[in-house]
């Protein structure tokens, strides 16, 4: 199945009763399928005028209390991005998935992973995270999604998977998991109608009071705190003995892992390290992982965002290395590997 | 003695912030007035724009949901398709529906979305101090049309309901003001109308409601309604553009 | 037999009411402010209200109750 359809296909699995989308490449397909089987499944499925409608359109069914989802890629998602922050500061449960593409501006439509520092650190105004998922293969694109929709709705708060043109475009077999639908109780907020029987309820994001705005924002950090100890995952391959330590996310760990293999062929001490979740970033994994290596690796399609969380959780203990494609271009195993044998890592 | 006019039950029993002899105060009234008389409380959802009725949130007793700028026909489009049975209004002014939200304004009435937008027009940005806005008339004085609007750079303000009226989704497109006690019973007629069309699931009704802004005019409320009378309804006739209920465009 | 009051604290004084009262007998009371300020509106004849409402139609804080 392709990625971009098993994306899809999780989602209505999962219980998303909602999507609302503007067309992008690459991630077109998503739509394409969701407007085919949605309202067979009973649910709603709307193209809208723009990103900036969508991602509002799922603002306001998530309101109500219904599982709703926006896909988009990279300029979309920055158009995209204004409701993301409303919909954190109204803390609203929802999926959106970035199938991303060479950035800056309209960029390109090959795979890129540029979008890492705005989906991890700065993706709208105000003080606010989302959950990032990043899928390496299609059969991890359909369980982030199942995953993603309900810790949107255990935390309150908006999910993304950050995939690329890579995998949205890749077909691989999968399995789609019995999905056990967690019931969660939205009654206490969801504005939904009341009918005379509670007060009415407030979806908003705004607080006149500086007070009662720090107050609704540290209550929203402490809610991180909780996520960021017990959200966290992470793929650690070979990294028992590494002397080198490769860390790559999505796409690019199926490089990475290659070269990996290469080079363990060659007697080098190497591993890989690959943050499934980046927001939360696996700290702790990745000390863990990296605790009997010399030196680190951050190879990504960009020109290196994940290398500050690197260094951030190793607390700049030891040297961290980059090499990145961009622009669209993907790193093949033999660049990696001839970066890996630069570094001179020990056989 | 029996009590022939009180606050309605949709109106929360709160005071409102709006400045001494802001309109907004009478729409808000007559959209609770309708819901109390549809007995549609319990089942509507309000969306509020960002301005000066940002916080109607508070005032309408109704489920509310705060929009981004300019969003809230988005916000009410995800709101009544997962909820087709709920009752989905929009609350906005003239900055937020002509001017930042002019997209998601017009494809939610082209969609035929079946919600009720309530657009007030004031010819200016309240909240913000006195902006010119998408319906500021030739001519008028904002903070930043100093002297006068001049179409030549500023270009020429939005008719929005006659516009509005050229789409097929539109079921019902009418000006109306609140400046007179005759005006405001047929601006509530209108009201209760988009209600109804949305009841029998007749698609977009826009209500235009003509609306003053006393401060931000530099006027006191009682001149302000005689500028609504004597300049605004001459560039924004009152009446039905739309109504595909009763027929075609009248 | 006919009556309006005024909500006082919630009065701000706009004289909508004022102006479309057709008996003129509603006013604003310039000697008396509310706790935010306001000089606030009064039926200066109760034996002449007809009930009508008009001042409460007009009225922005929606603060007229009227009997008749």
């Amino acid at each position: 199945m392709k990625g971009n359809e098993a994306l899809a296909e999780a989602a209505m699995r999962a219980g998303c009763k909602c999507f609302f989308g503007y067309p992008i490449t690459p991630q077109t397909e998503l739509a394409a399928y969701m407007a085919k089987r949605m309202q067979k499944n009973g649910g709603v499925f709307l193209q809208a005028e723009s990103e900036i409608a969508a991602i509002n359109m799922v603002l306001g069914a998530a309101s109500t209390g219904v599982r709703a989802m926006t896909s988009s890629s990279s300029p979309g998602i920055s158009l995209k991005s204004e409701g993301i922050s409303y919909i954190a500061g109204s803390d609203l449960p929802c999926v959106i998935i970035n199938v991303e593409r060479g950035g800056p501006g309209l960029g390109g439509i090959q795979p890129s992973q540029a979008d890492y520092w705005q989906a991890t650190k700065g993706l709208a105004h105000g003080d606010f995270h989302l959950l990032v998922y990043a899928p390496a293969s299609v059969q991890e694109m359909v369980d982030m999604v199942v995953k993603a929709f309900d810790k949107a709705d255990t935390y309150r708060m908006p999910a993304m998977i950050l995939a690329d043109g890579l995998l949205g475009q890749m077909m691989e077999p999968v399995v789609f998991p019995e999905i056990e639908q967690k019931a969660h109780d939205k009654s206490s907020w969801a504005a939904n109608g009341h009918k005379g029987q509670r007060e009415h309820h407030i979806i908003n994001s705004l607080y006149l009071t500086p007070e009662e705005l720090e107050r609704t924002v540290v209550e929203r950090f402490a809610k991180y705190d909780t996520i960021k100890q017990t959200e966290t995952d992470a793929e650690c391959y070979l990294t028992e003995d590494a002397d080198i330590v490769v860390c790559a996310f999505g796409a690019t760990a199926r490089v990475v892992k290659s070269a990996v293999n290469e080079a363990r062929d060659m007697g080098i001490k190497v591993g890989m390290f690959r943050p499934k979740t980046v927001w939360p970033f696996p700290v702790k994994e990745l000390q863990e992982a990296s605790k009997n290596a010399t030196k680190l690796l951050s190879v990504e399609m960009s020109m290196g965002q994940m290398i500050d969380d690197i260094k951030l959780a190793l607390n700049c203990s030891k040297p961290v290395e980059f090499f990145g494609r961009t622009g669209g271009v993907i790193p093949t195993p033999a660049e990696v590997l001839a970066k890996i044998k630069a570094m001179g890592g020990n056989e | 003695m029996a009590v022939v006019f009180e606050r309605p039950k949709s109106l929360c029993d709160v005071p409102l912030h709006y400045c001494p002899g802001c309109t907004h105060g009478i729409v808000h009234r007559l959209v609770a007035e309708v819901m109390d008389e549809m007995g549609i409380e319990g089942d509507t959802v309000g969306v509020c724009p960002v301005g000066c009725s940002v916080m109607a949130y508070n005032y309408f007793g109704c489920d509310m949901i705060e929009a981004p700028h300019g969003r809230a026909p988005a916000v009410a489009t995800g709101v009544k398709r997962s909820n087709p049975d709920k009752f989905v209004f929009t609350y906005q002014g003239d900055g937020d529906l002509a001017a930042i939200g002019t997209a998601e304004t017009v494809h939610a009435a082209t969609r035929g979305e079946n919600i009720v937008v309530i657009f007030i027009n004031n010819t200016i940005y309240g909240m913000t101090g006195g902006q010119m806005a998408p319906t500021t008339l030739p001519g008028q004085v904002t903070q930043t049309t100093p002297f006068g609007r001049n179409p030549e750079l500023a270009g020429y303000p939005v008719r929005v309901s006659e516009m509005l009226s050229t789409l097929t989704g539109v079921a019902l497109a009418q000006r109306v003001a609140v400046d007179s006690v005759p005006h405001i019973r047929e601006a509530k007629k209108a009201i209760r109308k988009a209600f109804e069309n949305q009841r029998d699931k007749k698609g977009f009704s826009i209500v235009e409601v003509l609306s003053t802004c006393p401060t931000n005019w530099g006027l006191t409320p009682l001149d302000a309604l005689k500028r609504l009378r004597e300049e605004m309804i001459p560039y924004y006739p009152l009446g039905v553009y739309k109504d595909s209920v009763a027929g075609g465009n009248d | 037999m006919a009556k309006m009051t005024v909500r006082t604290e919630r009065c701000k004084g706009c004289g909508l009411c004022a102006d479309a009262c057709p008996k003129k007998i509603v006013a604003i009371n310039k000697e008396k402010r509310n706790k935010a300020g306001y000089f606030t509106a009064e039926c200066i004849d109760d034996n002449a209200c007809i009930g009508c409402a008009m001042c409460a139609m007009m009225c922005p804080d929606c603060c007229i109750t009227v009997e008749k």
